[in-house]
């Protein structure tokens, strides 16, 4: 039961890595961006393509997945998503659509269809048991380096938002984007690294995660309703609040895979359902910002 | 004197124009003139139908909706089913799709009341994807991922049998289209429609004005979700087969790309929308089978960049950009 709870905090651990730069374009610039599994997409395929074909080790390859997919999602930035920051939802919906439609086909023509698979270095494979019978905990080496490199992440999210002053300046133009222009942020540049710092995540969680959670040309839809889950249970003004979402997904669907297979993905989306039905705004709202 | 005599816009805007009926003879005429593409034009009025029910919830209410495929797998399965378990009339079968899809719809309704567009959107796929489960899971019912096999339809009224060229099918479901068309025609162009119009452009405003906001909404997805139904007992019906595939997300996604080509909140945006976007498909599958999603992702981000608007406009192309909010945005 405790390594059900352990893989579910490191699924849910490896979810808000890939979904946080979602919560916070999506906060900043009211963007519903249906393609941010796209960014992880890329993050994992730069993994698995220098492992497989320049032999580069596992731990250069996390940053250079970073800084590709943040520099993929700088320029789409600049390009393509800032005309569509005030036009409806319907444009931008199925504008990330149309761009994850082609990012999935782009991949499916460049690298195939199938199923990549990450070799890992000897020293993330093994396995720790503590404790026998129901409360045994098997942790997976893999899984804990994890649950480390997001809790890591986690607290240096957390420290940036809070203490520093481009922290300021972004929680300001969450609140209220004009009256932030007013005070002489540049809120453009805030979008644009934000943005950036996003999909350089979701890339640095594609690659974490590609082992975990398979990499094929189908991943960002297959994860995309995840990353909604993540943001629109857990709100958009703050980390924690998707963070616990996240949290709570990645254990329950563990733990609903895991007891009861047959009903699998229910639990999720009905809790999902469920909880939107009841909260709309999400479970964790800080009450004060913009709606 | 001078209320009663100006012209009841309303009224005027139910007339049918001369344009619209010759358009329909010339549907209903395709199959027997075009008999060699009876099978496409049965899947074009099959998408055609499936953007009207959209249309109704996305065009006149405002509501973004990702799940929409949930009502056209409902009405498909529960069609097939009902086919091939109790009796295999395509008409009563029909009516049992339009049935099931609209009791879901009302039951989803209450889902799609509160909230934000992120909301509603995550809503709603949520129980596409839910239903999608369910299909795949209850395998003794709907023979899970292998898809209901075996359905074998009755003639239509006991008399026109379905045939391998597709001829009665694209009859069929053009007299099916018609149907629902006409009925969805006066739909939106009743008081009640206008009041739909009035809760989408906005709704604390309709709210003030004494219009039931709820309600309303929850009319207006149980209608749409019953023409959905329609539109996937129609698929399963011609076809005779019933897969997973009617609740994939990207029938969801298709069937909005196939609203805004045509143009939103209006009932031939859906029909416009479902020729050309089939007509381009089939084209493009032709050359690259395997990528035809990329050129259509690729149309969708010009479309949304050029403005949507303006593409399915072609004299707005060189004039200058002065209503960039008009239509039906």
């Amino acid at each position: 039961m405790l390594t059900i709870l352990f893989d579910g905090i490191a699924y849910g651990m490896l979810l808000f890595i890939l979904a946080v730069g979602l919560a916070v374009t999506m906060g900043l610039m009211n963007f519903i961006n249906l393609a941010h599994g796209a960014f992880a997409m890329v993050g994992g395929y730069i993994t698995v393509l220098l492992m497989q074909r320049l032999g580069v080790p596992f731990l250069l390859c996390l940053p250079a997945a970073f800084i590709g997919a943040g520099l993929l999602g700088g320029v789409l930035e600049r390009t393509l998503y800032r005309p569509l920051y005030h036009k409806p939802h319907l444009d931008q919906v199925l504008f990330s659509i149309g761009l994850t439609f082609m990012a999935v086909a782009s991949v499916d023509y460049f690298v195939g269809s199938t199923q990549q698979i990450v070799q890992l270095p000897e020293w993330l494979k093994g396995r720790t048991e503590l404790g026998d019978g129901a409360w045994m905990l098997g942790m997976g080496h893999y899984r804990l380096f994890i649950i480390a490199v997001c809790a890591a992440l986690t607290v240096a999210l957390q420290y940036i938002l809070t203490k520093t002053r481009f922290g300021s300046r972004l929680r300001a133009s969450v609140d209220d984007q004009r009256v932030a222009a007013g005070l002489g942020i540049n809120v453009n540049a805030v979008f644009l690294s934000t943005f950036a710092v996003g999909s350089g995540l979701a890339g640095l969680g594609g690659a974490l995660g590609a082992d975990v959670l398979g990499m094929d040309p189908t991943f960002p839809l297959k994860f995309m309703i995840y990353f909604l889950i993540v943001v629109a249970v857990g709100g958009t003004s703050s980390i924690t609040g998707p963070l616990l979402a996240a949290l709570l997904l990645g254990i329950a669907d563990v733990a609903g895979k895991y007891y009861i297979p047959k009903l699998g993905a229910f639990i999720v989306y009905s809790l999902m359902i469920v909880i939107l039905v009841w909260r709309p705004q999400g479970l964790f709202v800080r009450k004060g910002g913009k709606a | 004197m001078s209320v009663d005599s100006k012209p009841n816009i309303l009224l005027a805007s139910r007339r049918w124009r001369w344009w619209e009926v010759v358009l329909w003879a010339a549907a209903l005429a395709s199959p027997w003139a075009l008999s060699s593409h009876a099978l496409i034009i049965n899947e074009i009025a099959i998408v055609a139908l499936f953007a009207l029910s959209l249309d109704i919830i996305l065009g006149y209410t405002g509501i973004v909706s990702l799940g929409h495929a949930a009502f056209f797998g409902m009405g498909a399965y529960s069609a097939a089913l009902f086919a091939k378990h109790v009796m295999p009339d395509p008409l009563v079968g029909m009516a049992v799709g339009i049935g099931t899809a609209t009791v879901l719809g009302a039951i989803c309704s209450v889902t799609i009341q509160r909230g934000t567009d992120l909301t509603r959107l995550m809503v709603t796929l949520g129980v596409g994807l839910i239903l999608m489960e369910l299909a795949n899971k209850l395998d003794w019912l709907t023979g899970g991922a292998d898809g209901l096999q075996g359905v074998m339809m009755g003639p239509v009224l006991g008399r026109f049998e379905f045939d391998l060229y597709g001829q009665v099918a694209a009859w069929y479901s053009l007299c099916i289209l018609l149907v629902v068309f006409v009925l969805a025609r006066r739909f939106v162009g009743s008081p009640f429609g206008a009041t739909l119009k009035a809760i989408r452009d906005n709704r604390l405003r309709a709210m003030a004005i004494g219009i039931p906001v709820a309600s309303r909404l929850a009319v207006a997805y149980t209608v749409a979700a019953g023409a959905a139904g329609a539109a996937g007992a129609l698929l399963a019906q011609t076809s005779g087969f019933a897969s997973l595939d009617v609740f994939e997300f990207h029938r969801s996604a298709d069937v909005m790309l196939v609203l805004v080509i045509g143009g939103v909140g209006w009932l031939y945006g859906g029909v416009a929308g479902a020729l050309i976007f089939k007509l381009m498909q089939d084209f493009i599958s032709n050359i690259t089978p395997q990528y035809w999603t990329f050129w259509i992702g690729l149309f969708l981000v010009v479309l949304v960049l050029v403005g949507r608007e303006r593409l399915v406009r072609p004299w707005t192309w060189f004039s200058a950009q002065k209503n960039k909010t008009g239509g039906a945005a």
